[in-house]
């Protein structure tokens, strides 16, 4: 009997998962911090044994190419500014259980719109006109571009992945055409600079800082976003479209209205980030010019589990994560794709910790006790 | 009697949840060839306990001696090898694939259809079921899926049987043959645990009743030395009367006129059938039927929520003059002055947002007052917190997601929610489903109450023993069609039983 339970003994699992009630707010920081933590150890361990650089150089220079000069610094600003404003254009979207993935089209849609409002209106209208014009079309671009996928879901009940991905390329093509129309100089294949000269349909610098505008457009955004999602009624409405389409019409809301409506918006704050990319920081356009950002958001807007707040620093540990392992590819002379390995460790533990937040393994105390008693 | 051997046996099993104990050191005995009902209020551990024997859960403490063995059962997989077998609230079946694909789906070995069949059938005639092993579920009633589950998990050689619930979706007809099946099973020396809350199945079924109070365990008996009395007030740990009031109507009057009403589902069957009624204010109006007989679809219709193909639904206000409510949406319905309450038969996937806390969920209804862009969560907060004191809504705060209450409290939370904007038509559809004594009788008196001020409450109900007690009249619906309206007070439940299976298309609309 007791070589019996013995046996039986070896099958008892050592552990079980189970769902956490909820965690206080610092124990999750500080898992969170531990994962990163370790991911930077692993990143260390690889780096180490792959290229047998001193892992702690490779940290020093991840941080230098952030923050390693102003010019650096305010650069990783600005680019954390595009990405949060892409993630809060996704986010009411996202909470609504609408998978708009078609970020990085409703971007170019607004950028292009921008760059046919600089060359066309060029010395035909004042620059504040022009400008005006170019907020206009930007914003209105990426309106459409949220909103068609938006019928076609709230009318016929379509697949908006789908569609919102199709209409990514739609964009590319559209800008791609574009630049051979309009490609300066003639067989270049691409546009330069686009008004160099009279600088008409460049957005006002702010504080004679270059880089402020899109940071200041982002934090007016984030408050605006944060507040509409929390507070208005448009944003309980969202919520409960996204939580039951069934208790949405109970209720008598319309969900159809609160699809358009709220990919109208979506769409229209990512037209507004394809305006600065265009207008304020590159000054000229490219089927890359959003560079993956729209997909990016995607991530960005989940780790953040929506809240504007938290997108900051998520955006911000993307960006820094980017632009640290260009640094270190380039410093140390190592393939781009270093970069990308790197930044996949960190990401794979910063996404993987969200499961020890949620879930928590406990440990069987079963054998101890019947050991006791069969003591 | 005295010879009976245990099948299973726990000792000291408890299981906790983040805080919460679910089950607090039970011991439980389960014997060969004997029935047991397993009965508590809802969270008192019954589910979590039997999940555990299932394999679904694992417990943190304590052993589980099957056969006289003690076992690990870390699996439902494991379970299955010990010859348990749980028959789940929710059916766990592919609606595309046959009778005979779904019972030997996930087993191990050759996959012999014919062979499978030939078994099935064995087991069919042993018990009595009545099972066509070619049959597709989607074309199956709710009760010829619940067959196919009871025989899935007979096939995989269980004898020990747990069903979850298994009359709540059931006619009393389908109920009668579920429990001859099963007594032939308990006389073949199977051990059967079944969790009701309906206790005269509890009486006329199961041979010993264990009850569960708070995740502890309380006692055990005999039935037959038991009576339901005696039984609630185990479960609910203080006495509790068990007559359901039913005053007089007071004042009744014309409320909602529906005449001719037709209503198609997306596939273009008549759900309802030129149906016709008058539900006076002061007064509960019963709708009795089988279950998918077209009681969602009048009640949604009424609502303003199910397209409808012909026939007019009117208010009749107080001064007599009617509006039409047909047509309109439930915003258009409110703007009307209409003050139309709805208590939905999915609480969580309609009634409430069930991620939602409780304040959000008083919002539903409230979160347009006003013209300010933001909405008003003060008023909600006021109604929320009056509600759970009122109501006795068990909840850790007003913050907490409307999911992680009991069946009974999101129930409470809903209603209190619906009369609270003082309504003068009341639909519920099912208010006491899935709820333990205790909170039927608090649903049940604030239904008399809303009657006593007037409302003309519509109850679509499933407890016929319950409706002839609670109605003034009752509606049965067949069909789609009316097959009758009674007299609550004058009939009985089989009177209506039989309206329920009286006209003939009853049968292919099932």
């Amino acid at each position: 009997m007791s070589n019996a339970m013995k046996k039986e003994k070896k099958r008892e699992p050592r552990f079980h998962i189970v769902k956490r009630e909820s965690l206080v707010w610092y124990k999750a920081m500080s898992i969170r911090v531990i994962a990163i933590l370790l991911a930077l150890v692993v990143c260390g361990i690889i780096t180490t044994i792959t290229t047998g650089i001193n892992p702690l150089n490779v940290y020093e220079s991840m941080v230098a190419g952030a923050f390693g000069s102003t010019r650096k610094t305010w650069i990783t600003f600005q680019n954390t500014s595009i990405l949060l404003l892409i993630s809060l254009a996704l986010t009411p979207a996202f909470k609504m259980k609408f998978w708009n993935i078609g970020g990085e089209g409703q971007v170019l849609i607004g950028g292009l719109a921008s760059a046919v409002c600089m060359i066309y209106l060029e010395g035909k209208v004042p620059n504040a006109v022009m400008i005006l014009c170019m907020i206009i079309a930007s914003i209105g671009a990426g309106m459409i571009w949220g909103l068609i996928p938006a019928l076609f879901k709230a009318k016929w009940n379509t697949n908006e992945t789908l569609s919102t991905l199709m209409m990514n390329y739609i964009a590319t093509q559209l800008v791609a055409f574009f630049v051979i129309l309009e490609e300066v100089p003639k067989g270049s294949g691409k546009i330069g600079i686009i008004n160099q000269n009279s600088n008409s349909g460049w957005l006002p610098q702010l504080f004679g800082s270059k880089y402020l505008l899109a940071i200041v457009v982002a934090v007016i955004i984030t408050l605006f976003m944060a507040i509409y999602l929390r507070y208005s009624k448009h944003g309980y409405e969202i919520n409960v479209v996204g939580e039951s389409e069934n208790t949405a019409r109970y209720v008598g809301i319309k969900v159809e209205k609160v699809i358009i409506r709220t990919m109208m918006l979506s769409g229209a704050i990512c037209g507004l980030a394809g305006l600065l990319l265009v207008g304020g920081i590159n000054h000229t356009i490219t089927t890359t010019i959003a560079g993956g950002e729209g997909f990016t958001a995607v991530l960005v807007s989940w780790m953040s589990k929506f809240n504007p707040f938290t997108m900051i620093i998520s955006s911000l540990l993307i960006v820094f994560m980017e632009r640290g392992a260009g640094e270190i590819s380039t410093n140390f002379g190592l393939n781009h794709s270093y970069s990308d390995i790197l930044t996949g460790i960190i990401l794979f533990f910063i996404i993987g910790c969200e499961f020890f937040i949620s879930y928590q393994l406990q440990y069987c105390k079963k054998t101890e006790k019947s050991g006791k008693e069969e003591a | 009697m005295e010879t009976k051997t245990a099948a299973v046996s726990m000792r000291n099993v408890t299981k906790t949840f983040g805080s919460v104990v679910a089950n607090d050191k039970i011991s439980l005995d389960i014997y060969k060839g004997e029935i047991l009902a397993l009965l508590g209020e809802n969270g008192s551990g019954k589910t979590t306990l039997l999940n555990m024997l299932s394999g679904i859960y694992f417990p943190d403490e304590g052993q589980i001696f099957i056969n006289g063995k003690e076992e690990v059962i870390r699996s439902p997989k494991d379970a299955l090898q010990l010859g348990i077998g749980m028959v789940h609230q929710h059916f766990k079946l592919i609606d595309v694939l046959s009778a005979t694909e779904n019972i030997i789906l996930g087993l191990e070995g050759k996959l012999n259809i014919k062979e499978a069949s030939k078994k099935i059938e064995e087991i069919c005639d042993k018990y009595g079921f009545e099972v066509n092993p070619k049959q597709k579920i989607y074309d199956m009633s709710v009760s010829q899926k619940q067959t196919v589950e009871i025989v899935k998990v007979l096939y995989r050689g269980a004898d020990i049987l747990i069903l979850d619930e298994p009359t709540a979706v059931l006619t009393p007809q389908e109920s009668e043959k579920l429990f001859a099946v099963l007594r032939k099973m308990r006389d073949d020396g199977k051990a059967i645990v079944i969790i009701t809350h309906k206790m005269h199945e509890v009486e006329s079924l199961s041979d010993r009743v264990a009850v569960l109070r708070g995740g502890k365990y309380i006692g055990d008996m005999a039935t037959r030395d038991t009576n339901v009395t005696e039984m609630t007030n185990m479960m609910v740990g203080h006495t509790v009367t068990l007559n359901i009031d039913r005053p007089d109507p007071v004042d009744p009057k014309p409320r909602i006129e529906v005449k001719g009403l037709s209503v198609r589902d997306e596939e273009g069957f008549l759900k309802l059938n030129d149906v016709s009624f008058t539900a006076n204010s002061g007064e509960i109006l019963g709708i009795a039927g089988i279950s998918g007989c077209g009681q969602k679809e009048l009640l949604e219709a009424i609502a303003g929520l199910q397209v409808t193909e012909s026939g007019t639904i009117a208010y009749v206000q107080d001064d007599g003059n009617r509006e039409m409510l047909i047509g309109k949406d439930p915003l258009k319905i409110a703007e009307l002055g209409v003050s139309l309450s709805f208590v939905p038969e999915d609480r969580l996937g309609m009634g409430l947002v069930g991620n939602m806390d409780l304040t959000d969920n008083m919002m539903l209804r409230s979160f347009r007052d006003g013209r300010s862009p933001f909405a008003n969560r003060k008023s909600p907060k006021e109604l929320a917190e009056r509600v759970v004191e009122d109501l006795e809504v068990v909840t850790p705060g007003i913050t907490t997601p409307v999911r992680r209450l009991s069946g009974g409290n999101v129930q409470k939370v809903l209603v209190g929610r619906e009369i609270a904007s003082a309504p003068t038509v009341l639909l519920t559809a099912y208010a006491v489903r899935g709820l333990d004594i205790n909170s039927s009788y608090t649903i049940y008196e604030l239904l008399n109450e809303q009657k006593k001020k007037g409302v003309a409450v519509i109850f679509v109900g499933e407890d016929l023993d319950v409706m002839v007690e609670l109605c003034d009249r009752i509606l049965v619906l067949c069909g789609g069609e009316v097959s009758g309206i009674v007299d609550a007070r004058k009939t009985d439940k089989n009177e209506v039983g039989m309206l329920m299976t009286r006209v003939g298309g009853g049968e292919k609309h099932e």
